[in-house]
């Protein structure tokens, strides 16, 4: 299993490799120069040499490269050229935001995905089974953008159950657990970051701290871009549930386990149901992609400040650290997600580690 | 969405199915069994009608604004005479845009849009992905070797997150959108043409083929590819359908077509702060995207089913 582990890992370098080497050279191929994109379309020739100067961008690219390489082996993201601050400092703010949204969406998408997939298999050409596959089918057919303002629609405008917007209530705040609790962090240094980042994860936060208020006002906040976001890996999780599922209820195994007269829901359970999740698992680790992207959607729409938005914002506005920080927490994250998918499609299915 | 095969289906095709019937004759008979892809096939030749027929359906053109007119304003809602609206308000049967202009007209005349964006992005990705797929399994080694770490390389990203970046480096506007979906897309043509080939390379018939002193790219063409292609179609028929959502979704961002093109995508985007106070601004361009996406998906679906030899045991 180690070694199966590590043959993975050193797999993964010359992906993470090449990934940031094309968004190095992506970002700055992306044509109109920071400077004027920030101080505006008038600034003068010197004013933009100082610019460059100051931010490093006169260097030649290869030395620019060797100093982006440089700085992420050792931790350092740069300053966004835009706003003059950390990269790091922004990703800790706006990070949590996306991934409580990617979070409730997944769990939402698993658990709604799963039961669907097992009742229509279960129900194999019923009406239940034919409405839950139409169903899906629509709900891989919606644009992301369009459900979310659908949703806002009916559930904010129309019936004003749920706000459409917003992450809290304007007026209040949550409070960071570290500073409830009277800890003392020197700003800006690692330890200081990394309990804000965790304290930005507001309904996890609240939890902790016991702010109910705050908790029951995040979920409300959350529902409807969490439920948009969540349609298409939920549509993607009920369509293979049910054809895997299908494919092994056929199986030997599963008739032996009838003929001992174990009962129907004891043989979906234990027998089906264990064997048919593993293709599930590895959509879900697939799916993380798309949930990224739908993020950029669906924090647009909510008007949630998340790294979705920062991203898309880095992009217009040519903020090269801003682009090239996000893309390397988010390959670090892809690739590590992946590895754990594939260690725990290996521990599921012994047969994968021998290969 | 394997299922158990209905015996009698497959006893019946090979009755009607005659000695010589080819591979694609009787993967479409039995696209024809399957509501889905019956489903699909009609979606799908619906929006093309109204693609070809767009002048002669639409009442008005996509940017004829009606500012001005008498009983008119910017935003007005669905006017359909036959349903009670009054006879003496002009009828636009799915209201009128923020530029005055007629929705309907502009939803007819984005069906074009969409199925031409939707199958060049496919056709490019197709082409492209299927040959660096074939060349990387066909001749392997080093070859295969940097072919597919590229690959791997595009698909280390969020495929919209690259699309926007590619996008923005080229400049917004619909061409470039296509070009960047395409790119993002073709990996996933390489990937199984490349494990097809690698799985038909060592038939016998291409052995046979050698024997007989063919060239690697006679080999390539005339044995190796006709024999690949059933799973492209099916992932060309998806594709499809996700690049018509991913142009919308490039065209609501505001990096798509460019007003005043009429594109789904981005009349929703227009006027999204109007949810509140003109849903159906909103609501109509969504249903036209998900109703052309929906008839991809299914038709894909379909030829999953049809073309999966698993089920014509």
């Amino acid at each position: 299993m180690l070694r199966f582990i590590v043959r993975r890992l050193l797999l993964a370098i010359p992906v993470i490799f090449g990934i940031l080497l094309v968004t190095f050279f992506l970002a700055r191929a992306i044509p109109g120069d920071p400077c004027r994109s920030i101080l505006g379309e008038k600034a003068t020739e010197e004013a933009c040499e100082r610019f460059a100067r100051n931010k490093g961008l006169d260097e030649p690219l290869p030395v620019q490269l060797g100093i982006y390489m440089r700085d992420i082996v050792t931790g350092d993201l740069g300053d966004s050229i835009r706003f003059s601050r950390p990269v790091s400092q922004m990703l800790v703010e706006r990070l949590p935001m996306t991934i409580e949204l990617a979070t409730a969406a997944l769990i939402i998408a698993v658990v709604v995905g799963v039961t669907l997939g097992v009742i229509s298999a279960m129900r194999h050409n019923s009406a239940v089974d034919v409405g839950t596959m139409v169903v899906a089918n629509v709900g891989v057919s919606m644009p992301v953008f369009w459900l979310g303002l659908m949703l806002i629609w009916l559930f904010a405008a129309t019936l004003g159950w749920l706000p459409p917007s917003g992450r809290l209530t304007a007026g209040l705040s949550s409070e960071p657990f570290f500073e409830k609790w009277g800890w003392d962090f020197k700003e800006g240094s690692f330890p200081f970051l990394t309990v804000e980042f965790i304290s930005n994860h507001f309904i996890f936060n609240s939890i902790i701290t016991g702010d109910w208020e705050v908790l029951r006002d995040a979920i409300k906040h959350l529902i409807l871009p969490a439920f948009a976001l969540s349609t298409i890996p939920m549509a993607v999780i009920a369509r293979i549930t049910r054809s895997s599922l299908l494919e092994v209820m056929g199986r030997d195994y599963v008739r032996t386990a009838r003929a001992k007269g174990s009962r129907e829901r004891r043989v979906v359970i234990r027998h089906g149901l264990r064997n048919a999740l593993l293709p599930v698992t590895t959509i879900i680790g697939l799916q993380l992609g798309a949930l990224l992207s739908g993020a950029v959607l669906t924090e647009t729409i909510f008007g949630l400040a998340g790294a979705g938005t920062m991203i898309f914002d880095a992009i217009t506005a040519r903020d090269f650290p801003v682009i090239q920080g996000f893309v390397v927490v988010i390959a670090t994250l892809y690739v590590v997600i992946n590895l754990i998918v594939d260690i725990l499609y290996a521990y599921l299915d012994p047969r994968i580690r021998l290969e | 969405m394997t299922q158990p095969s209905e015996p009698v289906e497959s006893e019946e095709l090979l009755l009607t199915a005659g000695p010589a019937k080819g591979l694609w004759r009787s993967a479409f008979s039995r696209l024809l069994r399957r509501k889905s892809g019956v489903a699909g096939l009609i979606i799908i030749g619906f929006i093309v009608l109204v693609a070809i027929f767009a002048p002669l359906i639409a009442p008005h053109s996509p940017t004829e604004d009606f500012i001005g007119e008498p009983n008119t304003t910017r935003r007005d809602p669905p006017c359909v005479h036959l349903l009670g609206c009054d006879e003496e308000l002009p009828e636009h049967i799915m209201g009128l845009d923020g530029n005055a202009r007629d929705q309907f007209s502009r939803i007819v005349y984005g069906s074009r849009l969409s199925l031409s964006v939707g199958l060049s992005t496919v056709a490019i990705a197709f082409t492209v992905g299927s040959t660096l797929g074939a060349i990387a399994g066909y001749w392997g080694r080093w070859v295969d070797n940097v072919i597919m770490r590229v690959m791997d390389v595009i698909l280390g990203f969020p495929a919209l997150l690259l699309a926007i970046g590619i996008v923005a480096a080229l400049g917004p506007g619909l061409r470039n959108t296509l070009l960047a979906i395409a790119i993002v897309s073709i990996p996933q043509y390489a990937r199984v043409m490349r494990a097809s080939v690698l799985s038909v390379k060592e038939e016998e018939f291409v052995a046979a083929s050698r024997a007989l002193g063919a060239g690697g790219w006679r080999i390539l063409l005339t044995r190796v590819v006709p024999n690949t292609l059933t799973p492209l179609v099916v992932i060309g028929t998806l594709g499809v359908a996700s690049a018509i959502l991913d142009a919308a979704a490039f065209g609501f961002l505001g990096l798509g077509a460019q007003p005043p093109t009429a594109e789904w995508g981005s009349m929703l985007a227009a006027e999204r702060q109007q949810i509140f106070s003109a849903p159906h601004l909103v609501f109509f361009p969504g249903i036209a995207i998900m109703i052309t996406v929906l008839g991809f998906n299914l038709l894909g679906d379909g030829l999953r089913d049809a073309l999966d030899p698993s089920l014509n045991e």
